[in-house]
């Protein structure tokens, strides 16, 4: 029997103003599969699933949906058609309940009948294994309970076809792993899947073809089955690159700072961080393993001056720096690029451009009373060239970028300053292969120069295989520092759930 | 006491509507601060129509017509061609005063027909005006405050109780979300706009029908400004914006009341209050914390789909 077509795409083109987003790309999904969606960062993969999802439309080719040709004007005509979207950056509104969000712009009735709205999440939460609260707050939830509700919310509406826009970027490896359970569910009942995502391990895991973009062109569909890793990275990159990462030990390492004691309140006025100590030296990355949340992001701030501690000390080269404010910090050397789930958030001004952004964090230090803005022009250009980042060029507005591209510009400011500490959080979230590469080599030029590097990260695999030591963290306490040559995956995973490590291990 | 309290409830009339006009606006995530001079074009207009025909009804028509104008003038600027809300709303503001002095001049002092004055009674609701203390004040009242409360209870039922109203709030909240989710985000924007626009502008007729029944330029005297205010205050909350409205309509009446019972504090002073009171509660009610009681998260910032 011959599958049936869920999607067709011929021929698709879109344009940004000069940047082709999109050229004469195909793409067909049948029914009852899932298709990965596989490119690097700017590949025009987003691109291409928002013009299914009646986001974007395209400014040439065809779609058919089930053998039939469409043109969607809004979200609303592709929903009609039975085609669900998860975007990447979930949109879900903060304060609704999860069953508010789910029936919104649903069309039957005038009143919103809760009772039997329950009944009828309850009935599809079983049926495809999920879990989600139909009352609970969404700004109360997890990221992967954001996902579930995501998911619920497009099977409500009866859609057939599934998209999900990068959906185990924000995961932890449970949450993963219970996500593709729900896929595979989804698919035995008769779903189409596209999943876009840039990790090969997924890919060769969850889908059945895999569709490879490159630059806004589709290189070709492959069966997963038939594939290997090395040809797929091929297609993506579009020459052969080595995976492993390197790491080297350096002797005669200096202490850099000093963490003693230290107690964080969060904004809810709970400990966000409980009696930390640690030391970190010149030449080294010091890993920071927890499932997100587990104050990471107050360990950041705080050393970064950003966030008052409770008690306890911070020392740099035997100076305590608590208390200090985060110029005065920013002027030790101590440098700090956290990148947040949006990307934008913290650290850079989504509407100013490459050079202005890099201004942002030395233009206090430069005399005159006027900014000399020429004077970074070469420094900009330096960053693009080095960490090869796709623009249009340097005086274009950051957030014109695509996700990888903006990290890139954080990354390469705070390195182009030569800092002593350079503090950074999952720098490479949602970068591509090629991306996140480039990122370790640079963390590990860093650390050839005798940087001290605290690396806060979400992939294990890269945790143990790019750090000295490991951390690991648990609801704000420390369960222990690993040396990652001795343990194995498993043994952190059971201490980031909250079990102690009673040895310790000295740089 | 119940006197004063049911004068009040009078005084807090033409703010009530302005700040239901103004939430309503406020959760479709526009910010328009025109609501001062949407009062002066519904109070001008109002009372022109009022004064030329003798009728109440085509009178509050016209007011309602004349928001609906006005605050389209500011759909058509802040949704379609994005403008920025807050100088299209100033501008909103200083046109329509503008506006009311120029159609108003050939009525100034003017008194409106007597059909219409009767037309505002006060009628007493059989039954409910007989509770103790509740029933002076609350239903001893003319008909324009009446159809406040349909307007406060109706608005709270479509917000909280229908679809379209959860739509609606959503498109405030994150119209990217609501145009994921298939809603039709521009034309909610444009319907409750200009709803909120005509509720405003009637609010300003009841000062120019009922309250001041004589055609005077400053009429509204600064009531669209602490309308925008109550709306903070009431934390988007139709019920809240009720309670708010009467409190505020106390203070502006205070002063009568000081000068009546023999108490004679400056009269700059006693008008300050209502002022002073807004400064002071937009204070303390920017300071809580709870999700539900923060502003419309998408609040003034325009929406284009296509954006990168």
């Amino acid at each position: 029997m011959e599958p049936v077509k869920a999607i067709e795409m011929k021929g698709i083109s879109k344009a940004f103003g000069s940047v082709k987003a999109n050229e004469d790309v195909n793409l067909t999904v049948y029914n009852g599969e899932i298709h990965a969606l596989l490119g690097e960062n700017g590949a025009g993969k987003s691109t291409l699933v928002n013009m299914l999802s009646g986001i974007y439309m395209p400014d040439s080719g065809f779609i058919s949906v089930y053998g039939e040709e469409v043109r969607f004007a809004s979200p609303k005509d592709s929903i009609k058609k039975g085609i669900g979207m998860i975007h990447q950056h979930f949109k879900l509104v903060d304060v609704l309940s999860a069953q508010e969000n789910i029936i919104l712009g649903d069309r039957q009735g005038t009143f919103i009948k809760r009772k039997k709205l329950t009944q009828e999440i309850k009935k599809l939460s079983d049926q495809y294994g999920l879990d989600v609260n139909p009352n609970k707050k969404v700004y109360e939830m997890s990221v992967g309970e954001k996902e579930s509700l995501e998911i619920i919310k497009v099977l409500y509406r009866g859609a057939k076809i599934l998209i999900m826009d990068e959906p185990t970027a924000v995961l932890t490896p449970q949450e993963t792993k219970r996500l593709f359970e729900i896929i595979r569910n989804m698919k035995e009942q008769g779903c189409a899947i596209i999943i876009i995502t840039h990790k090969l391990n997924e890919v060769m895991e969850i889908s059945d073809r895999v569709t490879v973009l490159r630059k806004g062109k589709s290189v070709g569909t492959v069966n997963t089955k038939e594939v290997e890793v090395q040809t797929l990275i091929e297609m993506m990159v579009g020459k052969k690159i080595d995976l492993a990462i390197t790491k080297e030990t350096i002797e005669n390492k200096k202490l850099l700072l000093e963490v003693d004691g230290l107690y964080v309140m969060n904004q809810e006025k709970k400990h966000a961080l409980t009696d930390i100590s640690f030391s970190l030296y010149s030449s080294e990355i010091l890993g920071v393993a927890g499932v997100a949340g587990s104050g990471q992001k107050e360990l950041c701030e705080t050393i970064a001056g950003l966030n008052p501690a409770e008690k306890g000390r911070i020392f740099f080269e035997g100076e305590n720096i608590l208390g200090k404010t985060p110029q005065e910090i920013i002027r030790l050397g101590i440098r700090m690029g956290f990148i947040p789930e949006d990307r934008l958030g913290m650290g850079l001004i989504g509407s100013m451009d490459i050079v202005d952004n890099i201004i942002l964090k030395d233009y206090q230090n430069a005399p005159g009373l006027f900014l000399k803005r020429s004077r970074y022009y070469e420094k900009a250009n330096r960053i693009v060239d080095k960490l090869d980042i796709q623009t249009p060029g340097i005086f274009c507005p950051v957030k014109k970028l695509s996700g990888g591209n903006i990290q890139k510009v954080l990354l390469g400011r705070e390195i182009d300053s030569d800092p002593r500490v350079l503090i950074t959080a999952y720098p490479v979230r949602g970068l591509d292969i090629g991306a996140s590469l480039t990122i370790y080599d640079l963390l590990n030029e860093q650390k050839k120069k005798g940087v001290g590097i605290l690396f806060i990260g979400e992939d294990l695999d890269v945790l143990m295989d790019l750090c000295d030591r490991v951390m690991v963290f648990c609801g704000g306490e420390m369960m222990g520092t690993v040396d990652p040559s001795q343990v194995t995956k498993e043994e952190i995973g059971w201490m980031m759930a909250g079990g102690k490590m009673k040895q310790e291990v000295r740089a | 006491m119940e006197g004063f309290l049911a004068a009040a409830v009078i005084a807090g009339t033409p703010l009530l509507f302005a700040t239901v006009g103004e939430l309503i606006t406020e959760k479709a995530g526009n910010l328009n601060l025109g609501v001062e001079g949407l009062m002066v074009m519904g109070a001008v207009i109002g009372f022109l129509v009022g004064y030329r025909t003798g009728s109440p009804v085509l009178a509050c028509l016209g007011a309602l017509a004349a928001g609906s104008v006005g605050s389209l003038i500011f759909a058509v600027l802040t949704v379609s061609l994005r403008v920025n809300q807050v100088v299209t709303g100033l501008t909103l503001t200083i046109f329509g005063q503008g506006f009311a002095s120029f159609v108003g001049s050939s009525v100034m002092g003017a008194v409106l027909p007597y059909s219409i004055k009767e037309f505002f009674q006060v009628i007493a609701i059989p039954g409910l005006s007989s509770i103790p203390f509740i029933g002076p004040i609350f239903f001893k009242q003319d008909i324009f405050v009446y159809f406040g409360y349909v307007v406060v209870v109706a608005t709270s039922i479509y917000l909280y109780k229908t679809k379209k109203g959860l739509n609606l709030r959503s498109v405030g909240e994150s119209a990217a979300s609501a145009d994921a989710s298939g809603i039709p985000v521009n034309l909610y924007k444009y319907v409750h706009i200009i709803i909120g626009g005509a509720l405003c502008a009637l609010g300003g007729a009841y000062l120019s029908l009922v309250t001041v029944p004589v055609w005077q330029e400053n009429i509204i005297a600064g009531r669209g400004w602490i309308a925008v205010a109550l709306v903070i205050f009431a934390s988007w909350n139709p019920i809240k914006a009720l309670v708010g409205s009467y409190l505020f309509g106390g203070l502006n009446i205070l002063g009568f009341r000081l000068q009546s019972v023999g108490i004679h504090i400056s009269q700059y002073l006693i008008d300050m209050l209502p002022y002073a009171a807004t400064i002071f509660i937009v204070i303390i009610s920017t300071r809580k914390n709870k999700k539900e009681d923060m502003p419309p998260a998408d609040l003034s910032n325009p929406y284009f789909r296509e954006e990168r």
